[in-house]
């Protein structure tokens, strides 16, 4: 192996994220801190929509919903000052909780393409909020439920001021839980799409007809991913609840699934790396932007304005030079990660193969016979 | 008529999309070392009757056999299971992907590691994936497009694109290749290659062809079903089908010229 690709090893890399990430968590204060954990779950998020979407071609509306499970089943857990599991426990039943609930969206979803997939998640993102309300009882409501974050354990207290010289704030381990989830989700999902499983999604989201001659079953192809994906989104509510310290409907409002949306467009679809980036620019960009506003001369609420505006012209800035994310900018062409379709040249295109792709609709019947399930897709 | 070991045989296929009949009555056989050809002018049913072949498109009527085996419910992912490959009418080619993992993704059925091992990245899985790459390597460089592996196929000539498609149906190991007009597109040198190619194939598993090219389908193929309005409306070797003055009448009399 040459040593450029044992550095791209995501073992290699994660090992390397681990030593970025001690040494800026050890620098900065307790605000930042509180910022970046928002990156991080942010980031894991949008790690797994950028599976779902730029790997498997599902678009999903619904992943703050599916936040919320992970969220919910963290503040159900941490009600008590003595928790009931360990924070590891408590990760893993969200995790999986969050990926059964996807699974089951995932089969219904299946079956569904663009628009109304999109409409389906949309859904869920709206119904989400409103079961939060219906079950006030046990999910508290308007105002929610209360996440008490457990001290850290007396060992991770040692270690940490052993590795950083510190002692670890509440807000600081929270910060260090999350990013660690974050390396620890990255981790497979970057195994996962470099391998055989990601190829399948790859496959199933550029020809359906082809993936499935090939033997790929497109149903367990799809739910996979949309598992996979539900399993990161359940992983970040987790880190969410305990950064946040409430589990409440207002925080996953539609607005926060399309913020993740957001973070995955202006990475770049299907890339990892694209997704973090767009986390971070979506977690610092409004305080740079207030900032800047302010120090324009706007007053406050003007400044605060500034930034949705800015996302939406960053976005579609994004969207016209460079359709294949930010991430897309610096990395060389064909590296392997999903770009744009590239535009195939028409003239490579035989005349005979473009008239036989015209004539093929000639005889075709507009019409399909009562009682005939109408297909979607068909070879030809 | 079979040999020891039946291949795919078609009874008495019937389809119709609403009001019109694709096929009627259809059929065939494709034995194992032969090259079954189906010709027939545009919309005779011919992508039709590869589509019943592969699962897309119940029959109204028909059975559908493999190797002496009833496949009532057949699903287009078992075909790969089952030996089967299939070329699609144009590429069908995964256009985001390199042609490498084009044709790994033929090899999926092979792979023997689980979701859990990609996960977490195990040694079995790399070992896995080391030795299916080395097969879909291998299969290029048999069809000479080794060279373009780490390529995308939209920046790729067309003939190369085919066979691409071509070595992603092949490194599978089918027992049986359907092949949808391969030679659309390719120049004449290039048929003459694909001809002596699918004629080299026939000593590790049936083919079926549908195809335009007359010259091709005359000399790769041992026995050939002439398709007219889904109909079959002559069977028997190249020679007998040339001769035959219903085939001149609906079909070789207009299209010889290849189109
Ligand atoms: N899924 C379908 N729905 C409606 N009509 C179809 C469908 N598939 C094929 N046809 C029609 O059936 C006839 C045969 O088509 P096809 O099998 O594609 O012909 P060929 O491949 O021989 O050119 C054509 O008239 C075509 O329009
Ligand atoms: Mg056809």
């Amino acid at each position: 192996m040459t040593v450029r690709r044992i550095l791209v090893q995501p073992v290699v890399l994660a090992a390397l994220g681990v030593v970025v990430i001690v040494l800026v968590l050890t620098a900065v204060d307790d605000f930042r801190s509180v910022q970046l954990t928002q990156m991080a779950y942010l980031g894991i998020a949008a790690g797994g929509l950028t599976v779902l979407t730029g790997l498997n071609g599902q678009i999903s509306l619904g992943h703050g919903a599916l936040m919320a499970v992970g969220a919910y089943t963290t503040a159900l857990l941490l009600q008590d000052d003595e928790p009931m599991l360990p924070l590891l426990g408590v990760l893993v039943v969200a995790t999986v909780v969050t990926l059964v609930v996807g699974a089951a969206i995932g089969v219904a979803a299946a079956r569904l393409h663009g628009p109304y997939l999109a409409g389906a998640t949309l859904a869920l993102a709206v119904a989400v909020p409103g079961i939060a309300l219906y079950f006030g009882d046990t999910l508290g409501g308007e105002q929610g439920l209360r996440v008490r974050v457990p001290d850290a354990p007396g060992w991770v207290l040692d270690a940490a001021y052993f590795v950083t010289g510190q002692d670890l704030t509440p807000s600081k381990y929270v910060a260090f839980l999350g990013w660690g989830t974050l390396v620890v989700a990255y981790l497979g999902l970057a195994h996962l799409s470099r391998g055989r499983v990601g190829r399948r999604w790859r496959a199933v989201r550029d020809d359906e007809v082809a993936a499935e001659v090939a033997g790929i079953s497109l149903g367990r192809a799809r739910v996979s991913a949309f598992v996979v994906s539900a399993a990161a989104a359940g992983a970040a509510g987790f880190v969410m609840a305990l950064s946040v310290r409430l589990a409440a409907p207002s925080g996953y409002s539609l607005t926060l699934s399309l913020t993740l949306l957001t973070a995955v467009v202006l990475g770049g679809l299907g890339s990892l790396t694209g997704a973090l980036l767009g986390a971070a620019l979506l977690t610092f960009l409004p305080q740079v932007v207030t900032d800047a506003g302010v120090s324009a001369g706007l007053d406050d609420i003007r400044a605060a304005e500034l930034a949705p505006l800015i996302y939406g012209l960053v976005l579609v800035a994004v969207i016209l030079l460079a359709p294949a994310g930010l991430s897309a900018v610096s990395a060389p062409r064909g590296t392997g990660r999903a770009g744009p379709p590239r535009r195939e040249n028409p003239h490579e295109h035989s005349a005979q193969a473009a008239a036989q792709e015209v004539g093929r609709h000639d005889r075709r019947p507009h019409l399909v016979g009562p009682g005939r399930r109408l297909r979607r897709r068909r070879p030809q | 008529m079979s040999g020891a070991r039946p291949g795919l045989a078609m009874q008495d296929i019937t389809v119709t999309f609403g009001g019109l009949t694709a096929l009627s009555g259809v059929s065939l056989e494709a034995r194992p070392h032969e090259v079954l050809g189906v010709i027939g002018p545009n919309g005779a049913g011919k992508t039709t009757l590869f589509n019943v072949a592969c699962g897309f498109v119940r029959p109204d009527s028909g059975s559908l056999s493999w190797r002496g085996q009833e496949l009532p419910r057949l699903r287009p992912h078992d075909l790969a299971g089952l030996g089967i490959s299939r070329t699609l009418q144009g590429l069908g080619l995964f256009d985001r992907m390199t042609v490498l993992d084009n044709v790994l993704v033929g090899a999926d059925r092979d792979a023997r590691s689980g979701f859990w091992s990609d996960l977490l990245s195990l040694p079995r899985a790399t070992r896995d994936e080391a030795r299916l790459r080395d097969r879909a390597r291998a299969v290029l460089d048999e069809l000479g497009v080794a060279s373009y592996a780490d390529r995308y196929p939209a920046s790729l000539p067309y003939a190369v694109r085919k066979k691409v498609a071509l070595a992603r149906a092949l490194v599978a190991e089918p027992e049986l290749l359907l092949l949808d007009e391969p030679a659309s597109g390719l120049s004449d040198a290039e048929m003459s290659d694909l001809g002596s190619l699918l004629r080299g194939l026939t000593d590790r598993m049936a083919v079926m062809l549908v195809e335009h090219h007359m010259d091709l389908v005359m000399s790769v193929c041992d026995d050939l079903v002439v398709l007219d309005f889904g109909r079959v409306i002559a069977t028997g070797t190249p020679a007998e089908v040339r001769d035959d003055p219903a085939v001149q009448s609906a079909y070789l009399g207009e299209a010889v010229t290849d189109a």
